[in-house]
């Protein structure tokens, strides 16, 4: 054995290595990215496929191909990602698999970097698939090892489902020096049971809700969940996944005493170690992050076993539904549950401080678009539309450029939706590259097709930024194996019928708000490609500087670009040490104050 | 007996909290501690409040440190460390870097950065001790080190040996950057 200091992620990586993964696949998105990005560094000197697929419901589906063919397989997202990876996982869970499938879901209570703080145990529990709950990176790398037997044991998928806590802690793990290998997988038998019709899915109904039975007594036997007794009090405590930490370190700092059923499999939740826990306890209180998974099938399991005693948690208001539990949460429900009154905070608080909000860097091309758009709309009503990406940010003061984000790819509908009311105000798009590829081209199709006089905007950065720069078919290589196909933005946006297509340096404001003010006249869907690297990919240039002498303090450059290179010093905007030399302030300087450093 | 330690260590994205506090982890793992790290990746990285919380103990269960719950708090930043105040044991070190990055609100004008957050400090935690890292990693040759002058301020507090330190500083920094980061953390070390 040899112990070695890895993140959740690459636990889990590591997990699936060990269990003999032969195909991998995923979309970024925070907290899982790490997950592919590991695997991809391990797939040469294991022999296994990994790759970035160009959204979640492909890479979902990837893995379903592969474990057709008895290769063990998986699939790694964030949780908003299997919002897009539905579809194939309802109708998988009726079809079955063949080789071991495990589908990674990295939940973000809080939540930190994500638009939704929703469970994947529920859609779990929709999906009629068990699903696997680590409270730590260690447990994460067993869980998922042994989510792979499970799947071929059941032939479900199974979704391990770590949470932002797990994903991206570090913790000393042991790992085996060797790896052993898998036999080959036998291949794709043509078999009728592939093939969804609606004959079939009334028998594997049948046949899915029996596994849900049987599914919770084998994880009845789980060494993930494992029941603590304390026999000198008659409390206990049911936490789940991370929680279980929280509730641990809780008891320690307060003395309190519980019995403690630490719940590993939170569906289907295995009846076994529940029924002896009530055993030893008169009353239950529940704790886990985001819905009451674990508390609704306690609370069912209690009553049609005839028990009685009361179950606190999520519905007697004890246990919030949201954001991200801590230490100090869960100290102060326990100490609710037990009567006693919470200790008090800090007696004398710090004053509100400024807020530090996330801002696109110094440099950074999507503000230079943004402003460009900003210019050629003036003394417009135009409806500025957002997506999911670093651009997101542009929605933040003093920039204010966008007006809606809902979720990946909606931009480019929601501003055709918007059109179809308004017909004579302008509507523009604004996503990235990466997101363009991901569910942007379906509803650029859509425009074209519906003759939605719309204008959508390509922030064209040559990477997938917000999530760590992972490629996308745009950059042509697959920052996995070596070199893929280019996918050229410009060719596709004309193959999809948009006579109206240019590309712009961002960095030249006189060129961008000139294509800009042509595509937002152009009578019918235009296309603009504002393409310039991620500032963080490229080595700085030579920074400015503005003339004390010559500036007016007239603002322009602090208050309409929002960048954190320019501040104040003594009273006038000047540029710090942030600047990357990309000029774009240096061309809205009304009296030409900001230049070149010599 | 390993006396467990927790650390917070706060900054600016692109700072380089997290390679600091990936060094003192692999110090930690060396000296056999049971090790929780817990970072913040996403969004929050764009020029945010970024907040990596390192737990060494026997046993440590949560990722997180409760309020009053750290020995140190190591602050790259003086807004950043004032407000992570709540965090710092009654008796705990607060490290702090003077350097002054003003947030987005503040660079507007919509804000004001607060001002006496030094002297704040000093009359309220255990200990306070105030480093000017960007220029000592200037002096060591990049002024990007300043990550590592402050984790070598720390080090100087933890019962680790030199070479300890100098294994994880190699295991965690490229090689073309070890000998100036290595500058680095001696100068920190040697900071009174």
């Amino acid at each position: 054995m040899v112990i070695k200091l890895l993140m959740g992620n690459e636990a889990i990586a590591h997990g699936a290595v060990e269990a003999g993964v032969k195909v991998a696949a995923a979309y970024p998105g925070t907290p899982s990215s790490e997950i592919l990005e590991t695997l991809a560094a391990m797939a040469g000197e294991h022999g296994f496929y990994t790759e970035w697929s160009v959204n979640e419901k492909a890479a979902l589906e990837t893995a379903i191909g592969a474990s057709f063919t008895g290769a063990r397989s998986l699939a790694a997202m964030k949780q908003v990602g299997l919002n897009v990876a539905a579809d194939p996982l309802m109708s998988l869970a009726y079809i079955g698999i063949k080789g071991g499938l495990v589908l990674v879901v990295a939940d973000d209570p809080g939540p930190h970097s994500s638009q939704t703080e929703q469970d994947t145990r529920k859609f779990a529990q929709f999906a009629k698939l068990p699903v696997l709950d680590p409270a730590n990176p260690a447990e994460a790398r067993e869980m998922a090892k042994y989510a792979f037997e499970l799947s071929e044991q059941l032939l479900l998928p199974v979704i391990l489902r770590p949470t932002t806590r797990t994903c991206h802690a570090c913790q000393d793990i042991d790992l085996p020096e060797d790896i052993r290998k898998n036999p080959p997988p036998a291949g794709f038998e043509k078999d009728p049971n592939w093939v969804i019709f609606p004959s079939l899915s009334a028998r594997k109904h049948i046949w899915l809700n029996k596994q849900q039975e049987r599914t919770g007594n084998i994880l009845g036997l789980s060494p993930f969940n494992r029941l603590e007794i304390d026999g000198d009090t008659r409390v206990g405590i049911v936490a789940c996944g991370l929680s279980y930490n929280y509730v641990r370190e809780a008891l320690q700092l307060t003395g309190l005493r519980a019995s403690v059923l630490k719940v590993g499999t939170p569906y289907p939740l295995p009846a076994a170690p529940v029924m002896e826990l009530f055993k030893h306890v008169d009353r239950i209180l529940v704790i886990e992050e985001q819905e009451p998974v674990v508390e609704d099938q306690l609370i069912s399991l209690a009553w049609q076993q005839g028990l009685t005693a009361p179950i606190s948690g999520k519905h007697d208001r004890l246990v919030a539904r949201e954001g991200e539990f801590d230490v100090d949460k869960v100290k102060a429900i326990i100490e609710k549950f037990y009567g006693l009154q919470p200790e008090s905070g800090q007696e004398t608080p710090l004053p509100e401080l400024p807020l530090r909000p996330p801002v696109l860097c110094a440099g950074c091309p999507h503000r230079a678009s943004f402003y460009i758009f900003k210019e050629a709309a003036r003394g417009t009503e135009a409806v500025f539309t957002g997506d999911i990406g670093c651009y997101t940010l542009g929605a933040i003061p003093p920039l204010n450029a966008l007006d809606t984000c809902l979720c990946m790819g909606a931009g480019v509908t929601m501003a055709a939706g918007l059109h179809r009311v308004e017909p004579g105000r302008k509507q523009v798009a604004f996503l990235g590259d990466s997101t363009f590829f991901h569910s942007g081209v379906t509803g650029l199709i859509n425009a074209v097709y519906n003759r939605a006089d719309i204008t959508v905007v390509i922030l064209d950065n040559r990477t997938t930024a917000m999530t760590g720069h992972q490629p996308h078919p745009g950059i042509g290589n697959t920052g996995t194996d070596g070199q893929g196909t280019t996918v050229d933005i410009a060719g596709l946006a004309r193959a999809c019928g948009v006579d109206f297509v240019r590309e712009v340096d961002p960095y030249d404001l006189t060129a961008g708000i000139k294509a800009a003010g042509e595509a937002m006249n152009h009578n019918g869907p235009a296309v603009v490609i504002m393409k310039r690297e991620c500032t963080a990919l490229v080595e700085k240039d030579r920074p400015y500087t503005i003339d004390r002498k010559d500036c007016i303090d007239c603002g322009a450059c602090v208050e309409n670009l929002g960048c954190p290179a320019i501040g104040r010093q003594d009273g006038l905007p000047a540029i710090n040490a942030n600047c990357t030399g990309c000029g774009v302030c240096a061309q809205i300087c009304p009296v030409q104050a900001i230049r070149r450093k010599l | 007996m390993l006396k467990p330690v927790d650390v917070l260590m706060v900054g600016v994205g692109g700072q380089g909290t997290i390679l600091a506090s990936r060094i003192l982890a692999h110090a930690a793992l060396e000296k056999g501690y049971d090790i929780k790290v817990s970072e913040i990746h996403g969004m929050a990285q764009r020029g945010g409040s970024v907040v990596t919380q390192i737990r060494l103990g026997k046993k440590v269960f949560s990722p997180l440190i409760p309020e009053r719950g750290a020995d140190i708090v190591l602050a790259f930043e003086k807004l950043e460390g004032l407000r992570l105040m709540p965090f710092l044991k009654p008796d705990g070190t607060m490290i702090i870097n003077e350097q002054e990055i003003p947030p987005v609100p503040v660079l507007v004008g919509a804000a004001e950065y607060p001002t006496g957050i030094i002297e704040y400090i000093q009359s309220t935690a255990g200990e306070a001790v105030v480093v000017d890292a960007l220029v000592i990693a200037e002096k060591c040759g990049n002024v990007k080190a300043a990550n590592v002058v402050l984790l070598g301020v720390m080090a100087r507090r933890l019962p680790f040996e030199q070479d300890v330190w100098d294994r994880a500083l190699a295991a965690c920094i490229p090689a073309k950057l070890l000998e100036v980061n290595k500058a680095a953390f001696a100068a920190g070390y040697e900071y009174r």
